[in-house]
């Protein structure tokens, strides 16, 4: 068989164009990597993508290979990390890489989210790319939840019976539910085998998602910090060199950021108590999630109290997963048709205070409910705080955001970005404008 | 099937237990428990490494006071040699020590001495054991204490010089001692460490604060026997990455240099 009816359609020379020919793999790259057109004018923020998809690979790779030498038995698991952490060659490193690599893939994934709800990247056209993102991250918690309960220490043991323990608030069907994620009658060995299987599997549904999320980025074309659409070639760079090369920038400033934790502080983010094996009778004084749990943990403490018929337990599991599925319904509650918050006075200010609010939850989450919030002021307790600040949290999503869509008076947005950029009127942009675009 | 609904039983009840301790978090001791200050260590920063010398002598102390009760499970007699043992003291070491193995052609199992391939042996076959002859508190493995604590370090050092008699309103139950720094203020291990009580082979002073000193430079390496490649690697690691983003940043600057973004 001659390739020749199919020349035509190949890029490259040789085998490329075989390839190509049959499986238009490279043609693919490309046009999505290469020429793809990228507004001019992305910040820093805009590395976060890149840095992410190298995180999870990152993740991949090390997790294959603890893979190897860890074991999903309570009576070997605690042993097996330790085993890689001194006997493995370099075993040290990749749990240390993978450790810290899950701390900051949260510390990537919630930049992204922010510079996203700051610059309007929710708003239409890309409410699907916007949705995908969170499905990506709820899997990336359900990730390392379940991942966290590998080594089997004590905290991976009492984490995981306090929150599994949370289904069972759910009417009718609760119980059932936790004994299916246990796999018997309490965490134990069904449950950590069910963990370390699912464990292994929902990164790669990640990856699965996240090129779903790239090709939808890539029908949509990317929002920019003006968030003013792309008129033509003038506001526009091709991807490849220019943000290839920024993106190389922003990855190797990430890592060296990453490497020093990994290497100089390696349990900096950790919890010292997951350093003694599991001991299913002896409950620590205070059981935390990780950093990156405690703003929800926070929420789902502060509902403490029965609303209706809800019990004080039920509300709190709602509360905690509405705040993450609130996200979901953003691109509907803000209808402001101005997306970069460059150009929106109001929502500006409620942008850095829900920021703001957000990190108090984080504080609130990983402190005793009954301490008090100030030494020396005993009324003000750090549940009061998180009743505030829970009250904020979904206040902005649900009240603030909806009325600044009718009330706030935007600044006027730049005609196009080259406009802005260029300081005068780039030739031939104005007349381009979509309605989209004007406030 | 009385089994499986009692066993349920326990579990709902750990289940509930766990969510009221989720609840209201803080299950406040009698005794606040003191923080530990801050030591200056040989180990501490991105240039630190084992304290050789001392972590020899920790491992003294370890040997003729700690190992009756506390077991050393992670650490391998051989890994000493990383401490500067040679070889013929590290089969000495391993030679006190008694492992089980087997069976035998017979069938048996049978004691034989620990070789230096073997890990730290443990002096209780079990967790009762440990409890029933302590009073009822197991004491931990001690491969790991450094990093099972907020504090580290810091922590073991002011824990086990931090021994003292119990204030006058304070109520101890037998078998208990006092030590500001534990959890609740009463600890089950009783102090451990007396002046001179071991006669250091390098003619040290064997104070409370240094054998304490000691055993924590031990422990500390015992629980992170990899920190020293660790920092070195990093250092090389860290090191490349700066010049490589300092070198992309530079190319970057260039090629933009010719568009307005
Ligand atoms: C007589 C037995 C005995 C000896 C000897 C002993 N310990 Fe202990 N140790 C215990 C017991 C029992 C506990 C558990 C205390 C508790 O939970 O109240 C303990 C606990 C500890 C802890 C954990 C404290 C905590 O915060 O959980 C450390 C660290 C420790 N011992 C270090 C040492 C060192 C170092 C030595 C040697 C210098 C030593 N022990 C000698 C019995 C002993
Ligand atoms: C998004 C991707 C991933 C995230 C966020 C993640 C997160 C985590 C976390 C938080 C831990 C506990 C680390 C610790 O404290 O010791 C862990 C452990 C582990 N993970 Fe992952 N992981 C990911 C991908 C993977 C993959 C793909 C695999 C394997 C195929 C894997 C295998 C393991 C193993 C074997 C452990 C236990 C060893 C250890 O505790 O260090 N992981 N993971």
């Amino acid at each position: 068989m001659s390739a020749g009816t199919h020349q035509s359609g190949g890029m490259g020379t040789g085998v490329v164009k075989w390839i190509d020919s049959r499986l238009p793999v490279f043609t693919y790259l490309q046009k999505e990597y290469a020429e793809f057109e990228a507004p001019r004018n992305f910040n820093w923020f805009w590395n976060f993508g890149a840095i992410l998809t190298f995180l999870l690979v990152m993740m991949i790779m090390t997790g294959i290979f603890l893979a190897m030498q860890y074991q999903p038995n309570t009576a070997l698991a605690f042993d097996s990390v330790e085993r890689i952490m001194r006997d493995v060659n370099y075993g040290w490193l990749l749990r240390y890489l993978h450790a810290n690599g899950a701390t900051f893939f949260f510390i990537a994934i919630y930049i992204h989210i922010f510079r996203g709800m700051y610059y309007g990247s929710y708003k239409a056209p890309r409410e699907l790319l916007w949705m995908l993102g969170v499905v990506i991250l709820l899997l990336a918690m359900a990730t390392a939840f379940m991942g966290y309960v590998l080594p089997w220490g004590q905290m991976s043991f009492w984490g995981a019976t306090v929150i599994t323990n949370l289904f069972s608030a759910i009417p009718l069907v609760g119980d059932s539910i936790v004994t299916l994620l246990w796999g018997g009658f309490s965490v134990d060995n069904p449950t950590l085998n069910r963990f370390f299987a699912l464990h292994y599997l929902l990164p790669f549904l990640i990856f699965g998602v996240v090129i779903l999320h790239v090709i939808a980025l890539h029908v949509t074309g990317s929002n920019n910090p003006l968030g003013v659409d792309p008129k033509g070639p003038q506001d526009t760079l091709p991807f490849h060199p220019y943000y290839t090369m920024k993106d190389s920038v922003g990855l190797a400033a990430f890592v060296t950021i990453m490497a020093a934790f990994v290497f100089f502080a390696p349990n900096f983010f950790g919890e010292p108590e997951n350093y003694l094996e599991a001991a299913p009778l002896n409950t620590p004084a205070h059981i935390v999630p990780e950093w990156y749990f405690l703003p929800f943990f926070a929420i789902l403490r502060s509902i403490d109290f029965d609303i209706l018929f809800i019990e004080a337990k039920l509300g709190g599991v709602i509360a905690m997963f509405a705040a993450i599925f609130v996200l979901f319904v953003l691109p509907w509650l803000d209808r402001s048709p101005v997306r970069s918050a460059k150009f929106r006075p109001v929502y500006k200010w409620f942008f850095w205070i829900f920021l703001i609010n957000a990190v108090i939850l984080g504080y609130v989450g990983g402190k005793p409910t009954d301490a008090p919030v100030f030494s020396g002021v005993e009324g003000f307790q750090i549940i009061h705080l998180g009743y505030i600040t829970t009250f904020w949290y979904f206040a902005h999503f649900l009240i603030v955001i909806p009325l600044l869509g009718i009330f706030e008076r935007p600044k006027p947005v730049p005609k196009s970005i080259s406009e802005a950029v260029l300081g005068g009127g780039a030739a031939g942009t104005t007349a381009t404008a979509k309605p989209m675009e004007k406030a | 099937m009385g089994i499986v609904s009692t066993f349920r039983h326990t579990a709902a009840a750990a289940g509930l237990a766990a969510c009221a301790a989720l609840i209201s978090t803080s299950v406040q001791a009698a005794g606040e428990a003191k923080d530990p200050e801050n030591q200056d260590w040989h180990f501490e920063g991105i240039f630190g490494t084992v304290d050789r010398a001392s972590a020899q002598r920790g491992l003294q102390v370890y040997l003729e006071v700690c190992s009756g009760c506390h077991g050393l499970k992670q650490v391998a007699y051989r890994n000493l040699a990383e401490l500067g043992f040679t070889e013929a003291e590290v089969k000495a070491i391993a030679a006190e020590f008694e492992v089980e193995d087997g069976p035998n052609d017979d069938g048996e199992m049978f004691f034989r001495p620990a070789i230096a391939s073997d890990r730290f042996a443990s002096p209780f076959p079990n967790e009762q054991a440990a409890k029933a002859a302590n009073n009822g508190a197991a004491p931990p493995d001690l491969s790991l204490q450094v990093k099972a604590h907020p504090g580290g370090a810091d922590y073991i050092y002011a824990l086990l010089t931090g021994y003292e008699d119990p204030p006058a309103d304070k109520e101890l139950s037998p078998g208990l001692a006092y030590n500001a720094y534990f959890r609740g203020n009463a600890i089950a291990m009783p102090n451990p460490l007396f002046e001179d009580g071991v006669e250091y082979t390098d003619g040290t002073q064997a104070t409370v604060e240094q054998m304490a000193w000691d055993v924590t430079n031990f422990m500390q390496w015992a629980a992170e026997p990899t920190m020293e490649t660790r920092k070195q690697i990093g250092f090389k690691v860290v090191l490349f990455l700066i010049i490589l983003t300092a070198i992309l940043y530079a190319a970057k600057r260039k090629m933009w240099s010719n568009v307005d973004h």
